[in-house]
């Protein structure tokens, strides 16, 4: 097991700063999500711990081992790549032991990784087979062999499930966890969908324009974000994010603004699921009544904003129709707009 | 008249314009010649007449002919690995990010651009004895005076050296291509495992080239037999047949002697020397390529 670290590392091309003084952890064994949308520089910081891009600045250690400089080959480190890189003309069982052919291993050697590879991911009557013979799924099982057999400490996942249907990411999700639990093997995984980052990682790490907006704990993501950003990144449907000042005139209904927050700077946000619907509450007009089965979700507007919430069951309620909603204590998160960072709110 | 009895007669009456003049201008003349290859040629006081294999008999003992055929093999020997080698090697250089990109891969592409005929007369200058580019670079070092062109050891190398030039630039933009629709994913997943350059090369860019070193082989085969504007530019053959190639020597037998029905003669063995190329790379080595 290694563990994965970068301080300060900084990717620039010309002016642009793909990758901005970034510095974070992984310890050994554990699943980190590199999450973010596209353009933040999550490819760019699994390509500099790769060793396929060169850091402009800082350093990325590896098993406790400066590897800054090293080629990719010299890092202990094995990759999936999102279209998979499998090599076309090769058969399933040649690109799987591609790499042990580099490295001259021996043929007894090379056949005993294979067949356990080729047992763990299920891919026995495959073998044979060239890759465009094989379905999304089993092109990405054969990815996922190649960094099996490696025997790296360290396996880096650049969006491996993006090409697949969404049923097949469920179950692939569920297997990549379990194997890389089983192996023990400390990944870095990245990721734009935050579903995939908060049902997998241990530590998800949300990036924005270069630099981390938050890094901890798929829960602490979710339960107490550290910026407006993280907020409505994180969680279907997002966090309502209101302006406080667009709420004039109905301070009674709601949590006041902690000490120190001037009304106009303030930002109040609560999770969809928190945000009650009662009488007398703040009133509000249905825009919108989602119902999903075990859940309804009800988008209403308040004044120029919208918020959503999201109630057990069914909810008879129409759109036009007036409702009043209410944010029970300690349900609030307050940020400041200037900003956009947290200041208190729930644990 | 029925919907599928119209859909045929449309779909005969627009492959017609094509099919016309494919027949017109090569099919029928190669008919023609194998016809014609029977045949004696005509003179004013003697029409042609039907002689057999008497044509084909003479061929075979014509040393010109047996001359020719050796030299085209050595020109295809001296010209197809060469450029194809050398067309791969650019289009590797030029594909990965370079500085001036485009201009250097526009300088590989200009000798295909440029017509044979004005090629050719300037490379009569590069190999001029005396004061030609080559033996005024050779002087330089103190190197001893050689006639190119005019020497039967070099001559055959000199127009091998030119269509070299002239092809590689043309097989590198068909290299170009196929390289650029290789994702560069898999050179960076054979780094991380470890996979030197000339490793991948060899495990996985050149198989991955195949079809198109196939397509390029074809032509460049082809072009080792067609080519020969630069021949009668340079050396028309010579010295002493030196450089004497099989299609030049039709032409001079056709159109120099006007021997046309023996011209008609070469012309089959060109035309069944070529169909066997096609039959060898098509029905064989297509077989052990891999297609996406």
């Amino acid at each position: 097991m290694a563990a994965v670290e970068l301080r300060g590392v900084t990717k620039a091309w010309g002016e642009t700063r793909a990758v901005d003084n970034i510095s974070f952890r992984v310890e050994p064994g554990h699943l980190v999500a590199l999450l973010g949308p596209s353009g933040c520089g999550k490819s760019t910081t699994l390509r500099l711990i790769a060793g396929l891009e060169e850091a402009s600045d800082g350093v990325i250690r590896i098993a406790d081992r400066d590897v800054t400089h090293a080629p990719p080959a010299g890092r202990g480190i094995a990759m999936v790549f999102q279209n998979y890189a499998l090599f076309p003309h090769l058969t399933v069982a040649e690109n799987i032991i591609f790499g042990l052919r580099v490295r001259a291993l021996d043929k007894a050697e090379r056949d005993a990784r294979l067949k356990e590879a080729a047992t763990i991911l299920g891919l026995g009557k495959l073998l044979d087979r060239k890759p465009s013979q094989l379905s999304g799924g089993q092109q990405q099982r054969v990815a996922l062999g190649r960094a099996i057999v490696a025997r790296a400490p360290v396996c880096l996942m650049d969006e491996p499930l993006s090409n697949l249907d969404a049923q097949l990411r469920v179950e692939m999700r569920r297997e990549i966890r379990d194997l890389q639990r089983r192996l023990g093997i400390t990944m870095v995984y990245v990721t734009h969908d935050q579903v995939e980052a908060m049902t997998m990682a241990d530590q998800v790490i949300l990036m924005r324009e270069g630099k981390i907006e938050q890094d901890g704990s798929p829960a602490d993501l979710y339960e107490r974000p550290e910026t407006i950003f993280v907020a409505r990144f994180v969680g279907a449907p997002p966090m309502n994010v209101t302006p406080l000042a667009g709420l004039a005139g109905a301070e009674a209904a709601w949590p006041a603004p902690p000490d120190g927050l001037p009304r106009e700077r303030a930002a109040l946000g609560v999770r969809a699921e928190h945000l009650d619907i009662v009488e007398g509450g703040l009133p509000a007009d249905i825009v919108a009544v989602e119902y999903l089965g075990g859940e309804t979700l009800v988008e209403a507007s308040l004044g120029s904003h919208r918020v959503i919430a999201r109630r057990p069951g069914k909810i008879a309620a129409r759109q036009g129709e007036r409702i009043g909603l209410h944010v029970p204590e300690g349900a609030a998160h307050w940020f400041d707009m200037s900003n956009g960072r947290r200041l208190s709110g729930p644990a | 008249m029925t919907a599928y009895q119209r859909a045929t007669v449309h779909g005969w009456l627009l492959l017609l314009p094509a099919m016309s003049c494919l027949a017109l201008f090569t099919h029928w003349p190669a008919v023609a010649s194998i016809i014609d290859s029977f045949y004696s040629t005509p003179r004013p006081r003697r029409p042609s007449r039907f002689i057999g294999l008497d044509n084909y008999e003479a061929m075979i003992a014509d040393p010109i002919f047996w001359r020719a055929l050796v030299n085209n093999f050595w020109f295809a020997v001296g010209t197809i690995p060469l450029s194809i080698g050398l067309a791969i090697l650019m289009a590797i250089w030029v594909n990965d990010r370079i500085k001036g990109q485009s201009l250097v891969r526009m300088a590989y592409f200009t000798p295909t651009i440029l017509p044979m005929i004005a090629v050719a007369n300037i490379w009569l200058f590069f190999f001029t004895p005396q004061y030609g580019l080559i033996e005024q670079v050779v002087q330089l070092f103190g190197g001893n005076a050689t006639n190119w062109l005019g020497s039967g050891d070099t001559a055959l190398f000199a127009v091998i050296v030119v269509a070299v030039w002239k092809e590689a630039g043309f097989f590198m933009i068909f290299y170009l291509a196929a390289l650029q629709g290789i994702s560069p994913s898999l050179g960076e997943a054979a780094a991380i495992e470890g996979a030197s350059r000339w490793y991948y090369f060899r495990r996985v860019l050149f198989p991955l080239l195949m079809p198109t070193t196939l397509f390029v082989l074809i032509n460049a085969m082809i072009n080792a037999f067609r080519m020969v504007d630069h021949i009668v530019v340079m050396t028309k053959g010579g010295p002493d047949n030196a450089t004497i190639l099989l299609l030049y020597y039709i032409y001079q037998v056709g159109f120099s002697f006007w021997d046309t029905a023996y011209a008609a003669t070469l012309t089959c063995v060109l035309l069944a020397l070529l169909a066997i190329i096609a039959f060898v790379q098509y029905g064989w080595l297509e077989r052990r390529i891999h297609y996406r």
